[in-house]
């Protein structure tokens, strides 16, 4: 049970060819018998599969140049929709675009600041107080995956209405529900990063050394947990961006329903910000991706607090 | 006995201590407590218990009734059956892939972009989905005035079924369905496929085994209840989706999460109130099912990923 890993290790060739010398002449195609498909194989699928999801990104790039009408089934290309977003002719037309953009990125303010004020010290105070509690964080985290987010809409109506008559209705209260849809995918690369550190270990370690709780806090445990931290904030911030369904039934103008307005009377300018968008979300999980690579260098603690 | 005496009330003084800060600490679950019960608990039991009132606040089931209207239970079918077909289709195809990426480093370029890629399609794309498409088999899209350029002027996406573009009907759907559900595929599948260890594939070739024996006896088996979990997952996944399809389809409700929009803006179906309570009801226990099922798979196909 516990070696498992170990043996796995041993026996992969990789790791035997790493370590002891060639053993000459006697080479096993490994592609013989490994699980793993031929090369060949894999990149048929990879490419096949890559070119067919490549294909919508591209149109939506091609039709964001598309200049006027075709003229004799000859379509021109150029720049011109591009522009015409900073035209400030065009301001008016554009002005609920942009205040969609303003209000979206105050929401994900506003809920990567519940993620860090709410989630992330309940997730340490669980670990290190009410480690009993965990599989109880875990299930209430997990819950907004299983209940779509239409259904749940249908409650955060009549809880808006009351919100709306205590503090007016505005924008950013829409980042509490929203937070609520971010749980999940907030939750899993903290919960990650928590279990990979001895929390306990750390904090009583720094406990006997003479720091109080709050030293232990910002010095000890927050730095360790930075990379879980930064991911679960860059996916925050890419689910508010794309959120929608919300959005649209408390009636709030946010990027994606300004998005949606924008695109009856300007496909193009629609075209081009979504393409941005998503470029945008694929480069913030992308920084995740290596990120969680990074750690992989070993589980060091922090330097700076050392 | 002179020692134990103040021992004892040492000890006793400390466990009163400690339980009193314990009860302290308690509070420091508080924040979290009442931000997920305001706005998961309570949108959660308003949206399932509302189907159950009617419109002066008495408790009924007649509301139930618009389960018998056979708009809605048509509706509630193409949902069904929409996600069924994608999540099958999107499921294997999602499958192949994570079979192709088989092998390859976990840290490597071609991993993180893989996963990135199908992060922001599976989880963010929503409305932008919609778009891409709209410009790859839209009317004016890439694909649609090239299949018209090479002679085709009536074709499957511009007029499928004498019903007009293909996009903006019920089967549409599909298409821009399967572009989020293959990647949510290879996210989810991923990890299962990663746990299968090279040692059984060398089992398999001590006993002269195949690449094929390897998959068909010892890989599929193994593999089988992650897959099926995998699949429900993607049921779950485009059966609650919403975005994507309120984009494309504006006029009129096909699916139930548009019915429920339609039902939440303008009560239609005669004698019947809070029918999106009864919908989102309806969509719960579907999910519930779902999950039900997910969890057991889950808890079979965890045996092998240690």
């Amino acid at each position: 049970m516990i070696s498992s890993n170990a043996t796995a290790e041993l026996i992969d060739p990789a790791a035997v060819a790493a370590t002891t010398p060639s053993p000459g002449p006697i080479r096993v195609s490994r592609a013989r018998f490994a699980a793993e498909p031929s090369n060949l194989t894999r990149r048929v699928i990879l490419i096949v599969v890559g070119v067919v999801f490549l294909v919508p990104i591209l149109a939506m790039i091609e039709f964001s140049l598309r200049v006027g009408q075709p003229v004799k089934n000859v379509q021109t290309y150029g720049f011109a929709h591009y522009l015409a977003v900073f035209d400030p002719a065009n301001n008016q037309a554009y002005a609920n675009l942009f205040q969609g953009i303003a209000n979206s990125l105050g929401i994900c303010a506003i809920t990567v600041a519940i993620v860090l004020v709410l989630l992330l010290p309940t997730m340490i105070f669980v670990e290190l107080k009410f480690p009993r509690l965990r599989r109880v964080l875990e299930f209430i985290c997990i819950i907004p995956i299983t209940i779509p987010s239409i259904v749940l809409v249908v409650g955060f109506v009549p809880v808006y209405s009351v919100v709306a008559q205590i503090v007016g209705s505005y924008p950013w209260t829409m980042a509490f529900a929203v937070g609520i849809i971010v749980l999940p995918y907030a939750y899993r690369p903290i919960a990650a990063n928590l279990a990979a550190v001895e929390v306990v270990v750390l904090s009583e370690a720094g406990r006997s050394l003479g720091a109080g709780w709050g030293q232990v806090l910002l010095r000890v445990i927050l730095p360790n947990l930075r990379r879980g931290i930064l991911a679960s904030c860059f996916i925050t911030v890419a689910v508010v961006l794309g959120e929608y369904t919300i959005a649209s039934f408390l009636s709030q103008n946010t990027f994606q329903t300004a998005l949606l307005l924008v695109q009856h009377t300007d496909p193009y300018v629609a075209v081009i910000f979504a393409v941005l968008a998503l470029v945008f979300a694929f480069v913030l999980l992308l920084l995740i991706g290596r990120l969680g690579s990074l750690r992989r260098g070993g589980t060091r603690l922090s330097r700076r607090s050392a | 006995m002179t020692v134990a005496t103040p021992l004892a009330s040492a000890t006793t003084s400390g466990v009163g201590n400690i339980s009193r800060r314990r009860s302290v600490v308690w509070l420091g679950l508080v924040p979290f407590a009442a931000y997920v019960l305001l706005f998961l608990a309570i949108p959660a039991v308003l949206a399932v218990g509302s189907g159950f009132f009617d419109s002066t606040g008495k408790f009924t089931l007649a509301n139930l009734a618009a389960f018998a209207n056979p708009q809605i239970l048509q509706h509630f079918w193409n949902s069904i059956w929409i996600a069924a077909v994608t999540a099958i289709a999107g499921s294997v195809i999602g499958a192949v892939v994570c079979f192709a990426l088989l092998g390859t480093k976990s840290d490597g370029f071609l991993r993180t972009t893989v996963d990135s890629a199908s992060s922001v399609l599976a989880q963010f794309g929503g409305v932008m989905l919609a778009f891409a498409f709209i410009a790859t088999i839209g009317a004016q899209g890439i694909i649609t005035k090239w299949l018209i350029s090479i002679g085709l002027v009536q074709n499957v996406f511009n007029n499928f079924d004498g019903k007009g573009v293909l996009l903006y009907q019920v089967v549409g759907l599909l298409i821009p369905y399967l572009y989020f559900q293959v990647p949510l595929m290879v996210l989810t599948f991923m990890p299962a496929m990663e746990g299968l260890k090279s040692t059984w594939a060398e089992a398999n070739a001590t006993l002269g085994g195949t690449r094929g024996t390897f998959w068909l006896r010892i890989g599929m088996p193994i593999l089988a209840p992650a897959f099926f979990g995998s699949l429900i997952l993607l049921f779950a996944n485009s059966f609650s989706s919403y975005a994507t399809a309120a984009a494309l389809i504006s006029s009129q409700a096909v699916i139930t999460p548009l019915d429920i929009k339609q039902q939440l803006t303008s009560e239609t179906v005669v004698g019947v109130s809070n029918t999106a309570g009864v919908l989102a009801l309806g969509m719960v226990i579907v999910m519930i099912v779902l999950m039900t099922g997910y969890s057991a798979l889950q808890r079979r196909a965890s045996r092998w990923q240690r």
